[in-house]
């Protein structure tokens, strides 16, 4: 049976929650009616990565990128492009308003500077169908490992490769790798943490969705070189599209005995199990994560020993994470040396990551180490929503710090974000302007981790709180000079002595924002004023006479009923009543309400 | 072994030893606020940080074992710096009423906060307004003191293997409390009090029940008479600055009588009392095979309260011997209380334990009230007396020696070594090898039920048969005991023991939870030589040998395990569920 056309439906959480389903289904039932499913496959894959333009449909051979597709539209798409051959003009990707020639994929600006190596295959295969994986290379490096290689090669070429693991502290693979084979023991265990939390982040969230298989194949990788026998994925049960994905990808592959009992004949055996985390962002910490699986508090517990050396039931255990995990198929199919030769010296091969906050295109990004924050942002990213000015990007989520204008042309590797205050992470990217405070933003980020601090240590325990207290009371306005001293005393207590990254990273939003907004901080202290207009306790509401037209939109929503004017006269607030919810700011149609 | 610098000396020690013990070899102590050497490192409060030579990075001295060739700092401005502001922190997480804290002067945070000359807490106190936990009759829980040290936790799940303590919630409002959040009344709870013996702060004390004892003496209708338990000898010395071990004994009965008690008794008389009744019983299942073998001892209240709980199966091996303090307490309010013609509705009978259980044991059953009146009406720990002592200003080291009163005061050495692990078992073979054999044991001592060993096994030879004994102390060591002989009756083959000895706390009760602070391995070691040491000290060496227990028997009791005797001297056993409601 041979297609004359392929449709790819965008299956990512993101696409599917705006429609994508109800796409793909009606692509489905016009194509029956319209008496053409013969001529057309249409599969769900994994996410594009471009979240942004969502839900997005692929059409092939044409390589028609279709964005922001509506479930009405699939009726075009088949009756246009399938029936009678033409592109569906009005839904391509469109550079601006004013270019609106077809853009090739491999221009469109937001894939132009990436390299999908972790995400080859998400966007392109139907995530839940086996045989696509494995007709683009899938289960090839199993075969090598179970057959032609041994572990002390595998170990080999992951050395030469430079892959270090993409949870966020950079440790070498093939290093844990080693240690957890090197120790003695029939017992040992493999786990993907596929945990994951940070606000804003779903690099690995996408891959599982898009692209199950390759971290199937990974995991019974790395159990026949470390001699595991038994593998777990710690997922997020917030994730339920990942996990059915997931389920269905395990299933499918014991089907095909490259999973379980005597794995393509070769005698060894290895089984994988899924388990939920609730949602405590400290299961992420790895020995948390252990914890967890033990049935145990979600507490971290003190290094070393080292998973590798004693983990899951004292046994010997690797913890990957998804995206380190998903380098592993194609670094051994490609080669060690294949790998290498993306990146920087130290780091080597992509990063996945999750750009969100004020870009124009918010999306998933994968580029090669060693790619500088202005291309990520402003070529990958278009820039800055509304035209308005860029005032600093937060990587590592909450452990990250906020980098800022003068760090945009710095190559971003473990050690270049490390050497900037902030940190790799697992890959979330926030990008901030003009309209953001930072003291608003520390307040954010430390309220996460007041939250998801898990209480055992008294310096991330008492000194998140403490912090947040401060913040809060900046924003208050009721600072003090001596508070930025005392939030720089905490912070550098929870930095040394926190038991875990989560501790210890705790303060680096509030440490790196006060380091490179200092004036701001004071300001909010001195001047009692916040120039971005987010700390509502330093902000007024004033109506501009020239501008106000005595519409009284402002004054039907105000919930307090404080501003007040005849119809069609300029309108007043009254200054003492005003909660500063800023309603009248968000509802005036002639920019006439003002922050001051 | 492994070779590292600390702060640029050379340190040999053992592979496997933390830095926070390495460091002791250079004469440096590390400040620490939950580590505790009874426990594995919990890692929690950040203060005893460290750095390596070079590096900027901090690491817990506590759970970081040396490596060959480490270069450890142990303070420089920076780290003494940081652990300052840890303790600020954590001062800023608890309430600030030290002089009403039944801790001050004895609490380990405060004693931080003083050498780290913290004069004033930068931050915002963060005090969660959290309830009293009062509903347990031994122990009192205020989270809101609570440090999250994890200690209690541990010692609760880890070395009594009780659960009744846990973490319960997340971050700035976790807190301890009892499993599943019930009150710590109707929990698990065995009352044992180790938690409050590990507890840094006042986080968990033992009920204080010094101002009934108080009310008491100053009742002049009433006629106060007390009991001193065998481990409060070698440890009450520790509150006043004597070394733990050293016995003050006649000084503790001089005390007692200026604090006001009429009548001073001792409890190892009633140990003495114990071993005749008891060690009836085990000769009567040995010989005349009526009862379960292996017997099992029953002194222990915390140990009572665990089997009745976590074993009830197992009630039938229990030895219906009462605890020494409720012989006590039933032989003061009828044949002392008859001899010396004193109504017994007037007697006020304290007794003074290292445990705080015994508060629970004083109402545990019916059996409690054999006199027609509660036998004893309060117990109070070792450290209440010391308060009391201090109260009252008496200088009680320097008091003249004085004996107890006569006949509940006159001990052996078998009444004194029940305060220690295997003790209990020592002094009852020396009696039931006389029961036995009509013979005089030629050496008395035991050394294989002594010591701080988890489980000890031995085999006594009497006239040919081999009693096989085990010793087991801290609860979280009992149940391999209790396995070893469920299995061996599952699967009928023969018991592996005549007779077991079980206490709740690690080396006994010289570490009971009503003790002096800071019980490490060391300070029980000495104590229990102690004790030892009194038992050596001793005209009488076996409990059979006390002539007063002659009298009693001769003048009131009768045959030991006789009618009045089980009246007085037994009790019985019911399981309880885990959660009370």
């Amino acid at each position: 049976m041979a297609y004359n056309h392929y449709i790819l439906v965008c299956g990512g959480t993101g696409c599917e929650s705006n429609k994508g389903d109800e796409i793909f289904k009606n692509l489905i039932a016009e194509a029956e009616k319209q008496g053409v499913k013969d001529q057309v496959q249409i599969v769900k894959t994994g996410c594009f990565g471009f979240c942004e333009k969502g839900p997005i449909v692929k059409v092939l051979p044409e390589d028609s990128f279709y964005v922001e597709v509506k479930p009405e539209d699939a009726q075009t798409i088949i009756a246009e492009q399938i029936v009678k051959g033409r592109e569906v003009k009005k839904l391509l990707y469109k550079k601006d308003e004013a270019n609106k020639n077809k853009v090739a994929v491999e221009d469109i600006e937001f894939y132009q500077k990436q390299l999908r190596v972790v995400l080859r295959n998400c966007g392109v295969i139907n995530p839940e169908n086996i045989d696509e994986y494995i007709a683009r290379e899938g289960y090839v490096a199993l075969e090598k490992v179970l057959f032609e290689m041994t572990p002390e090669q595998v170990i080999e070429e992951l050395k030469i490769s430079g892959l270090r693991g993409r949870g966020g502290a950079g440790f070498p693979t093939w290093l844990k790798w080693d240690i957890a084979r090197k120790v003695p023991g029939d017992v040992k265990y493999m786990i993907c943490n596929a945990d994951e939390g940070d606000p804003g982040a779903y690099m690995d969230r996408s891959t599982i969705e898009g692209d199950p298989h390759s971290i199937i194949e990974a995991m019974v990788i790395a159990g026949k070189v470390i001699g595991a026998h038994q593998g777990f994925v710690y997922i997020r049960a917030e994730y339920p599209l990942a996990i059915d994905r997931l389920q269905i990808a395990i299933e499918q592959a014991k089907e095909y005995g490259l999973l379980g009992k005597n794995i393509l004949g070769s005698g060894f055996d290895f089984d994988i199990e899924i388990r939920l985390g609730a949602g405590a962002f400290v299961c992420g910490e790895e020995t948390a994560l252990i914890q967890s699986i033990e049935g145990k508090r979600g507490m971290p517990v003190p290094k070393p020993p080292f998973p590798a050396q004693s983990g899951l039931w004292g046994k010997p255990t690797v913890i990957n994470n998804v995206e380190t995990l998903a380098n592993i198929p194609v670094i051994l199919t490609k080669g060690g040396a294949w790998l290498a030769k993306i990146g920087t010296e130290k780091s080597k091969g992509t990063k996945v990551f999750a750009l969100t906050g004020k870009v124009n295109n918010s999306g998933l990004v994968e580029v090669p180490m060693g790619t500088t924050l202005r291309e990520i942002i402003f070529d990958i990213g278009g820039g800055i929503k509304n035209g308005k000015k860029f005032k600093g990007v937060q990587t590592g989520g909450p452990s990250g710090g906020i980098l800022t204008e003068k760090d945009l042309d710095t190559p971003i590797d473990y050690e270049s974000l490390t050497a900037l205050g902030s940190m790799m992470g697992s890959g979330g990217m926030i990008v901030m302007d003009e309209d953001d405070c930072v003291v608003d933003v520390s307040r954010f980020y430390m309220e996460f981790c007041v939250d998801e601090s898990c209480g055992k240590c008294s310096p991330c325990r008492i000194g998140t709180t403490q912090i947040l207290k401060l913040l809060e009371k900046i924003a208050r306005g009721n600072g003090e000079m001596s508070d930025l001293d005392k939030l720089e005393d905490i912070g550098k207590a929870m930095t040394k002595a926190s038991l875990c990254m989560l501790g210890g990273s705790a303060a680096n939003p509030t440490l790196s924002t006060i380091r490179n907004f200092r004036d701001e901080y004071i300001e909010h202290i001195v001047d009692k004023k916040c120039r971005a207009g987010k700390c509502k306790h330093l902000v007024r509401f004033e109506i501009d006479p020239n501008k106000c037209i005595g519409c009284g939109l402002c004054a039907r929503r105000c919930p307090v009923s404080c501003i007040s004017g005849e119809k069609r006269q300029p309108h007043v607030i009254d200054a003492s009543k005003c909660i500063k919810c800023g309603e009248c700011y968000n509802v005036c149609k002639f920019g006439a309400v003002m922050k001051k | 072994m492994v070779n590292l610098t600390i702060n640029g000396m050379p340190v040999q020690v053992e592979e496997g030893t933390s830095i926070l013990d390495a460091t002791k070899k250079v004469n440096i102590k590390i400040p620490t606020l939950c580590y505790n050497p009874d426990l594995p490192p919990w890692a929690a409060c950040g203060i005893c940080i460290v750095r390596m030579e070079g590096s900027p990075k901090m690491v817990r001295a506590c759970t970081t074992p040396v490596a060959e060739g480490m270069k450890v700092i142990t303070h420089d401005p920076e780290i003494i710096q940081v652990r300052r502001t840890v303790v600020e922190l954590i001062l800023s997480n608890h309430p600030n009423d030290c002089l009403q804290c039944p801790r001050n002067g004895n609490c380990e945070l405060q004693r931080l906060a003083a050498e780290f000359g913290i004069r004033e807490v930068p931050f915002q106190n963060i005090v969660k307004d959290l309830p009293i936990d009062d509903s347990n009759p031994s122990i009192v829980l205020n989270p809101e003191k609570c440090v999250r040290c994890g200690r209690c936790v541990k010692v609760c799940q880890e070395m009594q293997n009780v659960w009744a303590i846990e973490f319960l919630g997340r971050g700035i409002n976790g807190r301890i409390a009892s499993a599943a959040d019930v009150p710590l009344g109707e929990s698990p709870c065995i009352k044992c009090g180790q938690c409050a013996a590990h507890c840094p702060v006042g986080a968990i004390y033992e009920r204080d029940d010094t101002r009934k004892v108080w009310a008491a003496l100053q009742n002049k209708d009433i006629h106060p008479v007390v009991q001193i338990a065998p481990a409060v000898r070698v440890a009450l010395g520790e509150e006043f600055g004597l070394e733990p071990g050293t016995i003050i004994t006649k000084k503790i009965y001089a005390a007692l009588r200026r604090l006001g008690f009429k009548t001073v008794f001792d409890t190892n008389f009633a140990a003495d009392l114990t071993i005749i009744e008891e060690g009836t019983e085990l000769v009567k299942r040995l010989t005349e095979g009526k009862g379960e073998i292996p017997l099992i001892t029953t002194c222990c209240p915390a140990w009572v309260d665990y089997l009745e709980k976590y074993y009830p199966e197992m009630i039938p091996h229990f030895s219906t011997a009462k605890s020494p303090q409720q012989m006590m307490g039933a032989m003061i309010k009828t044949y002392w209380a008859q001899k010396a013609g004193v109504d017994p509705a007037k007697v006020f009978s304290v007794s003074i334990m290292p445990c705080t259980a015994k508060k629970w044991e004083t109402t545990r059953n019916d059996d409690m009230k054999s006199s027609g009146y509660q036998d004893v009406d309060v117990s109070i720990t070792t450290r209440e007396l010391a308060r009391m002592i201090k109260q009252a200003g008496i200088d009680i080291l320097n008091l003249p020696d004085e004996d107890a009163d006569s006949p509940l005061g006159p001990y052996t050495g078998a009444g004194t070594i029940f305060g220690a692990t295997g003790g209990v078992m020592e002094a009852a073979v020396r009696t039931a090898y006389y029961l036995v054999t009509k013979k005089e044991m030629g050496d008395v001592n035991l050394k294989a039920a002594r010591g701080l060993q988890g489980v000890k096994e031995a085999e006594v030879d009497m006239n040919g048969k081999k009693i096989r004994i085990a010793v087991a102390h801290q609860m979280g060591n009992i149940a391999a005991v209790l396995e070893k002989i469920k299995e061996a009756k599952a699967a009928g083959k023969e018991t592996p023991y005549h007779f077991v000895e079980v206490m709740a706390c690690r080396g006994g009760c010289i570490a009971g939870g009503g003790q002096p602070y800071g019980c490490t391995d060391e300070v029980r070691s000495k104590r229990i030589a102690g004790i030892y040491t009194d038992d050596e000290k001793s005209t009488y060496r076996c409990s059979h040998q006390n002539p007063f227990i002659k009298q009693v028997y001769d003048e009131f009791l009768g045959e030991p395990n006789g009618h009045k005797a089980h009246s007085l001297l037994h009790t019985k056993y019911v399981a309880r569920p885990l959660y009370q409601k």
